[in-house]
């Protein structure tokens, strides 16, 4: 199985045929532990981000707090996990909190500007026209915020994609599995299939989150669209 | 009725920004706040709906105190209009002007309904109930406030410079429009601007705030320009206020027939009719054209020649129309911006009326104060 032709990069395809069921569930283990932090993350900061919008005094010390959650090397956050929160090491709950962490740290911040880009004097019109700040938060401020929030989604997606790969050292499966794969078959030379499926797997995933974020935006936002025509 | 006792708004860091303001806003009339950058007119208008709560004193609507119902409350009860519209940019036409009924929880079907009745109300066509604010110009955004201010019939409107951010002409347009409506509606207004143009145009009465929210003066526009209470006024009112007065005064001058020739007449008839010179050319319709010199062109070049017909070209277009039954102001611009001296006057379709000279308004002015002063002291 060795063998020269076997090893060509461009043999992902032979390699795929010969391990459909495993590299799928891998390719549907990384995709969820990539959007489920992603949603809890923006659930978590959103509230964050709000009092840093609210309190003026706020936003220094949070945004820096949050921002140096980012600094922590990922591969020590999954291994001191099963110590923080009592998790066993194979738990992929340590994944998803993990990369719930990172989220958080790169969303406090869009939540905070997103809703800083709301026009002022449309808060002030629901204000002056009697919205609760509750109402005015839901039907005002989120709507008109969505298109700064879109864009930090975008790369809190993206960033777990590639995140999520690393896991696969703390023995948790998902694409990066098949890097350590092609690793250990590398026994005479280098065997690529199993690289370069992850690799392509990961973009394409990568991709396809990305374009479903731009999608979703476009929807929620019909009237950016007639103002871009315009 | 809204009534302000007393009332001061003063800041942590000792900035008094309304110091004792007492003020009556009668029913049914435009009350304009109007004074420089940092008189407070701004505070004040937002102390009444309690987006800035006052330091002491109180407010009241109908004898009934601001406080005595919650914010939300109170402010669904009044229409607010800003100065840049304050449209939500993610709702279109149609939503926006129907805010407050679905807040206050009419039926969204009923509340569209009375929207697009509103949007005819305040000159919008019906088609752009499902544009969005950015597909709409700057005066058409600020008529869609004014039909939000008004969707859930309030009684009292409160509105912050709400013509100060469109062009000179459309703000024109949509300060006539708002006094037509205004006749029609009837609504407790308090108008807030830094234009005393505006003040004086649109005022029943007229508050004059200086800085440090002291009121100045409160009065009809008329006694505002004849009669400033303090230097402060005197200069906010401004230099021209003799002639701006003189808006206030109806014109009853008889206009004298003016002699006319059509459009495409030929010169030697333009001859026979000229006084001083100066014929007024109409169209077929009777509607006033402009004026012909019998021998100059109006770009300095030698006049017509007496075979020529009466064409646009040889027109000079200067002079303004003065309406019949306008004010005396209008009566003695036609005149004084006339080429021939003598002002056209025209009726409500435009059609030619005769002509006034200036002589003859300011001799009727002279009559006017005359009789205005010996009321006042027989």
């Amino acid at each position: 199985m060795n063998s020269d032709n076997g090893s060509a990069p461009w043999d992902l395809f032979g390699y795929f045929a010969d391990h459909r069921a495993d590299v799928l569930a891998l390719l549907w283990a990384h995709t969820w532990l990539s959007v489920l932090p992603v949603v809890i993350g923006l659930l978590v900061a959103f509230p964050i981000g709000w009092l840093a919008r609210r309190y003026r005094w706020a936003y220094p010390p949070i945004v820096s707090v949050s921002g140096l959650l980012y600094t922590i090397p990922s591969l020590a956050l999954f291994v001191v996990m099963p110590t923080l929160l009592g998790t066993q090491i194979l738990d992929p709950v340590n994944v998803v909190v993990a990369l719930t962490i990172y989220t958080v740290a790169l969303l406090v911040r869009v939540v905070a500007d997103g809703l800083a880009a709301v026009p002022e004097d449309a808060v002030q019109a629901a204000t002056a026209m009697g919205f609760t700040r509750l109402q005015r938060l839901r039907t005002v401020e989120l709507p008109l915020a969505i298109p700064v929030i879109a864009a930090g989604l975008r790369v809190a997606m993206v960033a777990n994609v590639s995140l999520v790969a690393i896991a696969a050292t703390i023995g948790i499966p998902q694409l990066g599995q098949l890097f350590i794969t092609g690793f250990q078959l590398s026994v005479t030379g280098p065997y690529y299939p199993p690289i370069v499926l992850g690799i392509v797997l990961s973009v394409a995933l990568a991709l396809l989150l990305d374009r479903s974020i731009v999608l979703g935006a476009r929807l929620l936002t019909p009237w950016q669209r007639v103002s871009a025509a315009r | 009725m809204i009534r302000f006792d007393a009332v001061s708004k003063a800041y942590p860091d000792g900035t008094v920004a309304v110091d004792e303001l007492s003020l009556t806003a009668p029913s049914g009339q435009i009350t304009v706040l109007v004074g420089p950058s940092g008189c407070g007119k701004t505070t004040s208008l937002r102390m009444v709906n309690r987006m800035v709560e006052p330091t002491s004193g109180t407010i009241t609507i109908d004898d009934r105190d601001v406080t005595s119902v919650s914010a939300t409350d109170l402010r669904r009860s009044i229409g607010y209009v800003i100065q840049h519209a304050g449209l939500f940019p993610h709702r279109t036409v149609v939503d926006n002007v129907a805010t407050v009924p679905m807040l206050t929880g009419t039926g969204r079907r009923e509340a569209r309904r009375r929207a697009i009745e509103l949007m005819e109300l305040v000159g919008l066509p019906a088609s752009f109930a499902d544009r969005y604010p950015a597909q709409l110009s700057g005066g058409q955004q600020q008529r869609v406030g004014v039909a939000r201010a008004l969707a859930s019939d309030p009684p009292v409107m409160l509105m912050d410079e709400p013509f100060s951010a469109v062009d000179p002409v459309v703000r024109d347009q949509l300060q006539q429009e708002f006094l037509r409506l205004q006749g029609e509606l009837g609504k407790t207004i308090l108008f807030v601007t830094h234009d005393i143009d505006e003040a004086i145009r649109l005022g029943d009465r007229v508050a004059v705030l200086a800085v440090g929210g002291r009121l100045a003066q409160v009065a009809a526009p008329a006694d505002l320009l004849a009669t400033p209470a303090d230097p402060f006024v005197a200069e906010f009112v401004g230099r021209d206020r003799g002639y701006r007065a003189l808006g206030f005064i109806s014109a009853e001058v008889a206009a004298t027939a003016e002699p006319t020739v059509t459009l495409g007449s030929p010169m030697a008839r333009a001859h026979d009719v000229a006084v001083d010179d100066w014929v007024l050319v109409v169209d077929d319709g009777g509607l006033p054209q402009g004026w012909l010199h019998l021998r100059a062109h109006p770009d300095g070049g030698p006049g017509p020649a007496p075979g020529d017909t009466v064409t646009p070209g040889l027109l000079n277009l200067g002079g303004t129309l003065s309406p019949v039954g306008g004010t005396l102001r209008e009566a003695l611009d036609a005149a004084l911006s006339s080429p021939s001296g003598r002002g056209v006057v025209v009726d409500e379709s435009g059609q030619l009326v005769g002509s006034v000279r200036a002589g003859t308004v300011l001799a009727h002015l002279h009559a006017a104060t005359a009789d205005a002063s010996a009321q006042v002291r027989p």
